[in-house]
């Protein structure tokens, strides 16, 4: 069977893979966000999954205001980096696992939850930088990511967006769907976006440390009481943008400790300021 | 009825609700066109031609041609659009996100490395930090262009 070994939370701030495709990584403004990823690294590479399920939002890209799904599973065999204004990120497609997701999509939205279900889009930034930070090795084009991937898109630009509390429900959905799949699969579920940042207006720039580093804490230890904070806090607490760490309680819920199993183990934690205009948080939770 | 819409009172910000996409939907769409080269290329070299293919308001292409992000923004515009405007113009997120605070570009850079901006008098219209309205421009550049006006 299927199984859910672990989570990864990560930021996915557009500059940095535009630092890592400009070859600027070793700069003294990059070198210390880089330096946070080097654990994680070798970590995935020593244990890496059969698939990630990798929670992320489409930045105005695939889906243009004629059509804005709220959760959109990506069914198909590939999905191509996009041109986002700049040209297409040069690294490697996307490789889908066709039958996990169908089987997914079977399963939650018979959980109640209403996907939208995907056969072609590009993936963005939201996708492709948490990959550029997790993954050693090569990225060019004409390389290969070492897994499968299953793009899942959340609307957390056009509000409202779906709440902390309906995102933590839909991880516990993703795990009972994950766990009755017959193919013997080591599955991860990543969660991307935030931590504080604005990106509009007289208060873009806002970045609230004491903030982020309490609401991680508290994904952590107490994930349900987390998932009840409600959307305003984040607006006011972690700027407009900050709203995207919604999509990190997919992945908490999708946690063997929140259906009955033992608490996560931390293994790793990386919070750093400044990422452009972004507050870049990181986590590691290993199932045990 | 009125509906909840319990951040009206963040200040220096401005929420992309539905009744705001319902506002900017060819603004937005326009900026997504500039996804597309050859698009890009049509917009450069005759920016009002090609604005006026778009069934947007005058104040919307007013706005798009000044590049005022602000202004953008409260007629509709979301900012992952607009970025499309801001990438044909070759202008980064950093750049495009101070332009919206009257800071320089050097200005706000130097605000993001010291830690970014405080959350302090900016929770609530009506407190005294530095996004409230009764505080802008932040910076030199907005202060030139007060002047320049």
């Amino acid at each position: 069977m299927a199984r859910i070994t672990a989570s990864v939370y990560t930021s996915h701030v557009p500059a940095i893979g535009a630092a890592l495709d400009q070859g600027k990584s070793d700069e003294p403004y990059w070198r210390p966000l880089f330096r946070g990823y080097d654990f994680s690294k070798s970590w995935l590479a020593e244990r890496r999954p059969d698939v990630v399920f990798l929670v992320y939002n489409d930045h105005a890209t695939a889906f243009s205001l004629d059509l804005i799904p709220t959760f959109a599973i990506g069914m198909g065999e590939r999905f191509d980096p996009a041109d986002e204004g700049w040209g297409p990120r040069p690294v490697p497609p996307v490789f889908g696992h066709p039958a996990l997701a169908a089987h997914i999509a079977q399963s939650v939205i018979q959980q109640d939850f209403d996907l939208t279900l995907v056969n072609r889009m590009d993936v963005d930034h939201g996708l492709t930088v948490p990959l550029s930070l997790m993954c050693a090795g090569p990225q060019g084009a004409d390389a290969a990511w070492p897994f499968k991937v299953i793009p899942f898109a959340v609307n957390v630009v056009q509000y409202p967006v779906p709440s902390g509390r309906r995102c933590f429900q839909l991880g516990q959905a993703l795990r009972r769907a994950v766990e009755t799949f017959d193919e013997d699969l080591d599955v991860q579920v990543w969660g991307t976006g935030g931590m504080s940042h604005q990106l509009q207006g007289p208060r873009a720039g806002l970045i609230n440390r004491e903030w982020d580093n309490a609401w991680m804490d508290r994904l952590i230890a107490d994930p349900a009481a987390c998932s009840r904070v409600p959307h305003i806090d984040y607006v006011r607490e972690a700027g407009s943008e900050g709203i995207e760490l919604v999509m990190w309680l997919i992945a908490r819920g999708a946690m063997a400790d929140v259906a009955g199993g033992a608490a996560p183990k931390v293994a790793h934690r990386f919070y750093h300021v400044p990422c452009s205009n972004t507050a870049v948080g990181h986590l590691i939770l290993e199932d045990t | 009825m009125a509906l909840e819409k319990p951040y009206q009172d963040v200040p220096g910000t401005t929420i992309f609700d539905a009744e705001q996409s319902r506002k900017g939907y060819w603004l937005n769409q326009f900026c997504m066109s500039l996804m597309k080269a050859g698009n890009r290329a049509r917009f450069k070299a005759d920016e009002a031609a090609y604005l006026d293919g778009w069934p947007m308001t005058d104040a919307q292409r007013a706005a798009v041609r000044a590049r005022d992000l602000n202004e953008c923004i409260r007629l509709g515009g979301n900012i992952y659009f607009l970025a499309k405007l801001g990438a044909t113009d070759g202008r980064s997120f950093q750049q495009m996100a101070g332009s919206m605070t009257g800071m320089t570009e050097a200005e706000y850079r130097e605000m993001m490395l010291r830690g970014g901006r405080s959350i302090e008098g900016n929770r609530f219209v009506g407190e005294d930090g530095d996004a409230q309205a009764h505080r802008q421009p932040q910076g030199a550049a907005g202060k030139t262009a007060d002047k320049e006006a």
